[in-house]
């Protein structure tokens, strides 16, 4: 199985600056700005992304969590059934500029069923789609607002995002699993 | 909480009872309720998971509890769902159970949840049709959502399972709620007492794992959760007691208990006879969580459909 390291640990930092700058630029105030990560790694990527945005503008975002796994439409041909997880969202969605971060995008079916959940918590002024690792191979109509870099990939890739905070490492592979799909 | 991960695969066809359910299984339902019962506080507490299914809710016993909950949790998860009731149909006519559940499933129905007065319905269903079976009380058999959301409640309220002491009160021989509690809460770990008249207790019931009481004070002194089960009045005329007032002096939970023993809690798997079972004012205290019970029903329900359904379609996948 061969790999290659896409980012290192000051790529994956840089890019969430970035996304930090980005997220907030075409605000004055950012008082209708709300973050939300998806569960698992775009949890931990957007509460940096958060953090970053503290730090600089002294602005503490409303941040929630979710889980889209209940919203999929293939949860049901994998072999085994996803884990589902928590999804927390703590505030009011009615007047919120809400972007949603996630690690990889893919098809596209994932931010389709996460619009379908958040909707079933209101309805937010706009939503936005932010993702680190856009790999292609969209099966719908839809595209990220934000991404942290474009990598066309063959199918039998995969891209490993990994975390600091579960994986004990922060960097992002490309994984050749060497079988098509 | 999230769900134990790792190697384990929830890999039951049917809910029948919890006789055939593992600890491992249990505890998956109850960690997948959680998201469900979160679920439930959304402003849309609807989710389109099993809008490919079909579901028919077979009712040969009268419930009110029961069914709506199934049927709302059917329909909050997105799926088209069928009722039937014995009264108003062709069972009236003569028709037998094996030719109704054929004409059924011949609608292509993927899920049959079904209550029955005589034990060991839902089994001979899984031998009719290849629907899956959901056991909503077969007879003085099994019960096992009701054990199930029992057993959530106690863990939403009071943590873990393991070493919790529970009391069941009442009349434990002609209950299926008490079996699958029985059955459920000792695969977790928890302590059982059963509580209540000579005439009400079965045979043998200590060979199930748990320790027979005939002292109602010291069981509420002992325990973490009482449950008091349903005097079921339509069925006393055994006169299995003296009278209900007597039941009650001796059996009923009283304001004086939660006086003396601040501990417990106080559950019902409904519905109440307000001073039978317990007085009226026990039954509306702050120790009660008889309506909590209630609304973890639909979650727990949720999640039983929600893991079955997975299942079958898997079990399609590999042939």
């Amino acid at each position: 199985m061969e790999q290659a390291q896409l980012f290192n640990k000051q790529d994956l930092e840089r890019i969430i600056n970035r996304f930090a700058y980005q997220f907030t630029e075409p605000y004055d105030d950012l008082s209708h700005l709300a973050i939300i990560g998806m569960q698992t790694r775009g949890v931990y990527i957007a509460r940096r992304i958060c953090k970053q945005i503290e730090k600089y503008s002294g602005n503490v975002l409303p941040f929630g969590v979710l889980d889209v796994t209940f919203f999929r439409d293939d949860f049901r041909t994998k072999m085994k059934m996803p884990d589902v997880q928590v999804t927390d969202i703590p505030f009011d969605l009615f007047e919120k500029d809400v972007i949603l971060v996630d690690d990889v995008m893919y098809t596209g079916r994932t931010v389709r069923a996460a619009m379908d959940a958040l909707l079933g918590f209101g309805r937010p002024k706009s939503l936005k789609f932010c993702c680190l690792v856009d790999r292609g191979h969209r099966e719908l109509p839809i595209s990220p607002d934000y991404t942290g870099k474009y990598v066309p990939t063959h199918f039998s890739e995969e891209i490993q995002v990994k975390i600091q905070e579960i994986d004990d490492e922060d960097a992002v592979y490309i994984v050749n699993k060497g079988e098509a799909r | 909480m999230s769900t134990p991960s790792g190697d384990y695969v929830f890999k039951q066809p049917h809910l029948l009872g919890l006789k055939e359910y593992s600890a491992g299984d249990i505890t998956h339902i109850l960690d997948h309720a959680v998201h469900f019962r979160e679920v439930l506080n959304r402003p849309v507490p609807k989710l389109p998971t099993l809008r490919d299914k079909t579901i028919v809710n077979l009712f040969y016993e009268n419930s009110t509890r029961t069914r709506l909950s199934f049927e709302l949790a059917q329909k909050r998860l997105g799926a088209d769902v069928v009722n039937f009731s014995s009264s108003s149909s062709s069972v009236k006519k003569g028709e037998s159970l094996k030719d109704t559940i054929r004409n059924i499933e011949s609608m292509k129905i993927d899920m049959v949840v079904v209550r029955h007065e005589s034990p060991g319905v839902p089994y001979f269903l899984t031998r009719c049709v290849d629907a899956t079976i959901v056991n909503a009380g077969d007879g003085a058999h099994e019960h096992p959502t009701q054990a199930l959301l029992d057993m959530f409640s106690m863990r939403m309220k009071l943590g873990d399972l393991k070493g919790m002491k529970v009391v069941i009160i009442g009349d434990i021989s002609h209950s299926r709620v008490v079996r699958s509690n029985i059955i459920g809460l000792t695969r977790l770990g928890a302590e059982v007492r059963v509580c209540g008249p000579k005439t009400m207790m079965p045979l043998f019931v200590d060979e199930l794992g748990v320790v027979v009481s005939h002292d109602l004070e010291d069981c509420l002194g002992w325990c973490d959760v009482a449950m008091a089960l349903r005097i079921q009045l339509e069925r006393q005329d055994g006169a299995l007691f003296p009278s209900i007032r007597e039941y009650h002096q001796q059996f009923g939970i009283k304001m004086e208990h939660l006086r003396r023993h601040k501990n417990f809690v106080v559950m019902h798997p409904g519905p109440i006879n307000r001073g039978v079972e317990m007085e009226s004012d026990v039954a509306d205290s702050n120790r009660a969580i008889i309506l909590d019970q209630v609304t973890n029903g639909l979650a727990v329900r949720m999640a039983v459909l929600y893991l079955l359904s997975g299942r079958a379609s898997e079990v399609e996948n590999y042939r």
